[in-house]
C-alpha cells in the first residue's frame, strides 16, 4: 500500500513540473477549463436549449465528437499491435503510451455522451440491477458495454505496466498470466467500439445516407489515420523534449499505417459516392445537399470541399518519403491536418448534413452556439490536459527519472 | 551571496507551490464540475428548502412506472398530483387506468377531406399540455404537398418535349412531368405555410403524427425502455424514466417525436388538470414526448382532442379488433394506405381517400 501512495505521489509530482513552455500549454488548457466550467453549468441548468439541436438536426457537436474520440480511441490499438503481435522490440516498449491514449480518449467521448443526454442525472437508469438495460435490442446499450469494458481494459494496462515499471519488477518476457491476456483483448476490442458505434448510425433505417455497409469501414479507416497523427505528435515531442527514446522506425511504422488507413479511406468514400450517386436514387439527396447545397442552404458545402482536399493531399503528401522523413516540419504539419481533418469530417460531413432532407421534407442547417461550442472546447481541453499530464508521468516512469527507492527519502530524481 | 541565493531558492520554491496550488484547484475544480451532475446537485438543494422536499427527492430515486409495485404506483401518482397542485394551482388529477382489454386502437384520416386548418394541432396542444414558448411543441405536424406530387396532371404533360440528340429528335423526354415525383414523397411539402385562407387550390394537405407503429424502431432503440408498447398498440413515454439521448428521435420515420430541449413553458390558466401519467401530464426538460391517441381520452373511451376539433370530419377512431368500429368501416370500404411502407414499421395510423 505504501508503495502504491509513493507511486502515486511520485508520479503526479512529477507530472507538473516542467518547463515553461509547458506550464504555458498548461495555463492554455486552464482558460478553456475555467470558461467551460460556466458554460457547462449553464447548459447543465437551463438544458439542451443552449445548443444548436432541433428535432430536426437532433444530434449535436457533442456526439459527433464523441464519434472521432471513439476513433482516436480505437486507432491507439495500431500502438500496442505490433509490439505484441510482431514481437516489435521498439514498439513494445512504448505500447503503454498507445494504452494512455485510448483510455483519455474513451473516458473523453463517455464524457461527450454525458453532455449529448437530455438529462445526464437519470444515468443511474443505464446501470443494470439499478436501471434498466434494453438488452438486446437497443445498439446504445451495446455501445455503452463496449465502451466501458475498454476503458476498463486500458485502465487496467496502463497502471500494471506503469506500476511494475515504478517498483522495478516489470520483465516483458514473464508478464503476469491474466496481464497478457487482457492486453490481446484490448487490441481485439478496439475495433469492436468502432464497428459498434458505426452501428449505432447505420441501425436507423430513416437516416439514409447512414445505412450503408460502408459505414464501419470508413470509420476504421478514419480510426488508422486520426489515432496515429496524433500519437505521432506526442512522439516527436517527447523525444525533443523528453529523454524518452524514439526511434525512427517507430515514427515510420505508423507513417505508414496512416498512408494506408487514408488510401483505404479514400477507397470507401470513393465507393460511397459511387454507389449513391450513379443511381441517384432518393438516398442521393443528402450527399448532394452536403456536395452542393439545396436552395441557397450552402452552408456545410465549402466544409465538405475541404475535407476532401485535406484528405486526399494528405494522403498524396505521404506518398512522397521526403514528407515521411521530414520529422520536424512536414511530417507533423501533415498530421495536424489528418487529425483536423478527420475531427471536422464527423460534424460537418457525416453527421449534420445527414439530417437534411429530414423525413418530412425539411431541409435544415445546424448553427452551433457559442455555448456549446465552449463546452466542446471545455471537454477537450480537459482531454488535454489528462493526456499531457499522464503522459508526462509516464515518460518519467518509462525513463526512470521517477522510480521506486527504499530508503526513506525517496524522493523525485529532476533531469 | 549565498544567503541571497537561498532566499530566491526559498521564493522560486514558494511560487512553485503556487503554481502547483492553482493547477490543483483548477484541476479538482473542474473534475468535480464533470463528475457530479449539477442537476442532480441542484435537485438536492433545491429539494431541501421547498415544501415538496421528499417529493423531488423520491421522484429521482424511483424505478421504471410499468416495473412498479401498486403501493410505489400509489405513492408515485400521489406525489405528482401534489406537486402539480402546488405548481399549477388548480386541482390536478394524475389517473393511471390502464388501457381496456381486447382493444387495439386504430386511426383513418381522410386526405382528400383534409384542408390544412391546423385545427387538430392547436386542440392537441391545448389538451396535451405542450411547451407553448421557447421549445414550441406540436405532436402533429401537417405538411402542404403541391398536388402534382400525387398523380401526373395533364397541363404538364403538354409541356414536355423529346430532347434533341446526334442520333434524332428521340431522346429524352424532358420538361413536363419529367422529373416531377410522381408518388407519395415529400419532397416540395411546406409545413410552416402562413396562408390567410385554406385550402390552397393546388395543393393537398398531410397531417403526421405518431404512427403508433407495430414494430415501433423508437421502442427498439431506446437504451432503458423509457418507450414502449402498451397492449392497446399505442406507444408509450415514462417521462421521468427517459434519459434524454434522443435514439429514438432518430430511428423515428415519421419525425413524430418531440424533444424539450428547455424548461417546458406551460401556463398555469391554460394547463389541462385532468391528465393521465403516461399522457398529458406536465414534462420536465430534457425528455422526449409524443402523441399517445390521448391516452386519457381513448382509454376512458373518447375519442381523441383532434377529433373532435376536425371541422371537417377527416379523422376518424376506434378499435381495430370491433367490426362496427369507425376505422374498421374505413378500412374496408376506401382506398387505403400507410405511410412510408417500405419502413416495415406497420403504422397502426391509416390515410384514405374518401
Amino acid at each position: 500500500m505504501n508503495k502504491a501512495l509513493s507511486f502515486a505521489k511520485d508520479t503526479s509530482l512529477y507530472a507538473i513540473k516542467g518547463g515553461s513552455m509547458y506550464y504555458a500549454w498548461l495555463l492554455f488548457l486552464s482558460f478553456f477549463i475555467l470558461v467551460g466550467t460556466y458554460t457547462s453549468y449553464r447548459q447543465f441548468t437551463e438544458g439542451l436549449i443552449l445548443t444548436g439541436a432541433t428535432d430536426q438536426v437532433t444530434l449535436e457537436m457533442f456526439f459527433a465528437n464523441f464519434v472521432f474520440t471513439a476513433h482516436v480511441a480505437a486507432a491507439a490499438v495500431l500502438v500496442v499491435a505490433p509490439g505484441y503481435f510482431y514481437h516489435r522490440q521498439d514498439m513494445k516498449e512504448l505500447a503503454v503510451m498507445g494504452e494512455i491514449v485510448a483510455m483519455v480518449f474513451v473516458a473523453t467521448g463517455i464524457t461527450f455522451i454525458l453532455y449529448h443526454m437530455g438529462r445526464p442525472d437519470r444515468l443511474l437508469h443505464m446501470v443494470p440491477g439499478i436501471g434498466f438495460l434494453n438488452f438486446p435490442n437497443s445498439m446504445l446499450v451495446y455501445d455503452t458495454i463496449v465502451l466501458n469494458v475498454y476503458l476498463y481494459l486500458n485502465l487496467i494496462g496502463v497502471f500494471y505496466i506503469l506500476y511494475k515499471k515504478y517498483v522495478g519488477t516489470f520483465d516483458s518476457k514473464h508478464l503476469a498470466r491474466w496481464f497478457t491476456p487482457i492486453v490481446y483483448l484490448a487490441i481485439a476490442w478496439g475495433p469492436l467500439i468502432h464497428i459498434v458505434t458505426a452501428f449505432v448510425l447505420a441501425s436507423n433505417a430513416r437516416m439514409e445516407s447512414w445505412a450503408t455497409a460502408v459505414l464501419p469501414f470508413g470509420f476504421l479507416s478514419m480510426a488508422g489515420a486520426s489515432g496515429p497523427s496524433l500519437i505521432i505528435v506526442i512522439f516527436l515531442l517527447a523525444r525533443k523534449y523528453t529523454k524518452l527514446e524514439v526511434n525512427d522506425s517507430v515514427i515510420d511504422l505508423l507513417t505508414t499505417i496512416i498512408t494506408w488507413s487514408l488510401g483505404l479511406l479514400m477507397l470507401v468514400f470513393a465507393a460511397e459516392m459511387f454507389s449513391v450517386l450513379y443511381s441517384s436514387t432518393e438516398h442521393a439527396h443528402s450527399m448532394k445537399y452536403n456536395m452542393f447545397g439545396h436552395n441557397g442552404l450552402n452552408m456545410y458545402v465549402p466544409w465538405f470541399w475541404g475535407v476532401m482536399i485535406t484528405l486526399v493531399g494528405s494522403f498524396v503528401a505521404l506518398l512522397f518519403p521526403r514528407v515521411r522523413k521530414s520529422y520536424n516540419l512536414w511530417l507533423p504539419l501533415v498530421c495536424f491536418l489528418v487529425f483536423f481533418g478527420v475531427l471536422i469530417e464527423k460534424p460537418m460531413v457525416l453527421v449534420f448534413p445527414a439530417f437534411s432532407p429530414s423525413p418530412l421534407g425539411e431541409y435544415t442547417e445546424y448553427h452551433v452556439t457559442l455555448i456549446e461550442f465552449f463546452n466542446v472546447l471545455f471537454i477537450w481541453a480537459m482531454a488535454f490536459l489528462w493526456l499531457t499530464l499522464i503522459i508526462k508521468g509516464a515518460i518519467g516512469i518509462l525513463t526512470g527519472d521517477v522510480r521506486y527507492e527504499k530508503s526513506p527519502s525517496n524522493t523525485v530524481k529532476q533531469s | 551571496m549565498s544567503e541571497e541565493n537561498n532566499v530566491k531558492m526559498e521564493d522560486a520554491a514558494e511560487l512553485d507551490a503556487g503554481r502547483r496550488d492553482f493547477l490543483k484547484f483548477v484541476c479538482t475544480s473542474s473534475a468535480a464540475a464533470l463528475v457530479v451532475a449539477p442537476e442532480a446537485a441542484e435537485a438536492v438543494v433545491k429539494a431541501a428548502d421547498s415544501a415538496d422536499a421528499d417529493t423531488t427527492v423520491a421522484e429521482f430515486f424511483q424505478g421504471h412506472f410499468v416495473l412498479m409495485s401498486d403501493e410505489e404506483k400509489k405513492q408515485a401518482i400521489a406525489r405528482l398530483e401534489k406537486r402539480y397542485t402546488a405548481k399549477f394551482g388548480k386541482e390536478t388529477t394524475v389517473s393511471d387506468v390502464a388501457a381496456p382489454d381486447d382493444v387495439l386502437f386504430g386511426y383513418a384520416l381522410d386526405m382528400s377531406k383534409c384542408i390544412g386548418c391546423r385545427r387538430c394541432v392547436h386542440a392537441c396542444v391545448e389538451e396535451n399540455n405542450q411547451s407553448r414558448e421557447g421549445t414550441v411543441i406540436q405532436w402533429i405536424q401537417v405538411m402542404k404537398i403541391p398536388k402534382g406530387n400525387i398523380s401526373f396532371s395533364a397541363d404538364e404533360l403538354e409541356k414536355g418535349y423529346p430532347e434533341k440528340s446526334q442520333f434524332g429528335d428521340y431522346g429524352v423526354q424532358v420538361g413536363g412531368n419529367a422529373y416531377h415525383p410522381a408518388g407519395m414523397t415529400t419532397e416540395g411539402a411546406q409545413s410552416y405555410y402562413q396562408d390567410e385562407t385554406v385550402p390552397d387550390k393546388d395543393f393537398f394537405y398531410m397531417p403526421v403524427q405518431c404512427q403508433q407503429c407495430e414494430k415501433p424502431p423508437c421502442v427498439k432503440a431506446c437504451p432503458v425502455r423509457a418507450t414502449f408498447r402498451d397492449h392497446a398498440g399505442v406507444v408509450l413515454i415514462d417521462y421521468n424514466w427517459c434519459i434524454g439521448c434522443r435514439m429514438c428521435q432518430l430511428a423515428c420515420p415519421y419525425q413524430a417525436r418531440r424533444f424539450n430541449w428547455g424548461e417546458p413553458q406551460l401556463p398555469a390558466e391554460e394547463m389541462n388538470p385532468k391528465t393521465h401519467y403516461f399522457g398529458n401530464r406536465p414534462r420536465m426538460k430534457g425528455v422526449m414526448e409524443k402523441c399517445t391517441f390521448c391516452v386519457q381520452r381513448t382509454r376512458e373511451g373518447r375519442n381523441p382532442a383532434c377529433l373532435e376539433a376536425c371541422p371537417v370530419g377527416a379523422r376518424k377512431f376506434g378499435n381495430l379488433l370491433d367490426p362496427e368500429s369507425d376505422v374498421r368501416k374505413v378500412l374496408e370500404t376506401k382506398r387505403v394506405f400507410r405511410f412510408k411502407e417500405e419502413f416495415g414499421t406497420y403504422p397502426k395510423f391509416f390515410y384514405y381517400i374518401g
